[in-house]
């Protein structure tokens, strides 16, 4: 039954993706593909939970934090370089 | 009985995922697509990992708190990043919706 619900969520998480990179692809302005980006990371995230979860090993929250934090920051400089035009003044 | 309570969280969090995305994908202006991810994913990401700390949490190694670092973080930098990106859409005044005399969507809207 678990097994059952995890395939579904991976195919809607997937379908998820599909679906952020569609608006990064289209835009139509840049922070509509900033926007863009920050869903794609927050859904890896949960793609990478549900891959923990199927496989059954702890392994994946390393990387899921990872990208959690390097995602912010990246988030973070491209939104401060479009309000300053600069990251670090 | 946990195994239902699982697949419970499991779909309602991938479902909620699935339903910001479909949000940032449709939604007519920025401000309006701002609001859609920032919040369902979040509650989405939530709830996937509350089931996934009980699932590590009832394999008899002890409790699980990996989980729990990721949801801190997430919970912290949502708003951060949230409230900046929306003022970048302020600062480049992107074209947004104006409201109707009826308080709802203006008539022919562009799809997407």
């Amino acid at each position: 039954m678990m097994a059952l619900a995890v395939t579904l969520a991976l195919a809607l998480v997937a379908a998820a993706i599909a679906l952020s990179f569609w608006r990064l692809l289209i835009g139509p302005s840049a922070p509509d593909r900033i926007l863009a980006l920050d869903t794609l990371y927050i859904n890896t995230i949960a793609l990478l939970i549900l891959l923990g979860l199927r496989l059954n090993s702890n392994l994946y929250f390393e990387a899921a934090l990872l990208i959690a934090v390097i995602g912010f920051v990246g988030t973070l400089a491209l939104c401060k370089y479009l309000l300053r035009g600069d990251i670090i003044e | 009985m946990l195994e239902a309570l699982l697949s419970l969280l499991i779909l309602a969090g991938a479902l909620f995922t699935f339903i910001g995305s479909l949000g940032l994908a449709r939604l007519p202006d920025f401000f309006t697509r701002l609001h859609a991810p920032t919040k369902a994913t979040t509650l989405g990401v939530g709830s996937l990992l509350i089931a996934s700390a009980i699932h590590f949490s009832t394999q008899g190694e002890g409790l699980s708190l990996h989980e729990v670092l990721v949801t801190l973080f997430l919970f912290i930098t949502a708003p951060v990043s949230g409230h900046l990106l929306g003022k970048t859409g302020l600062h480049l005044r992107l074209p947004r919706l104006g409201k109707q005399a009826d308080g709802g969507l203006p008539p022919g809207l562009p799809p997407g």
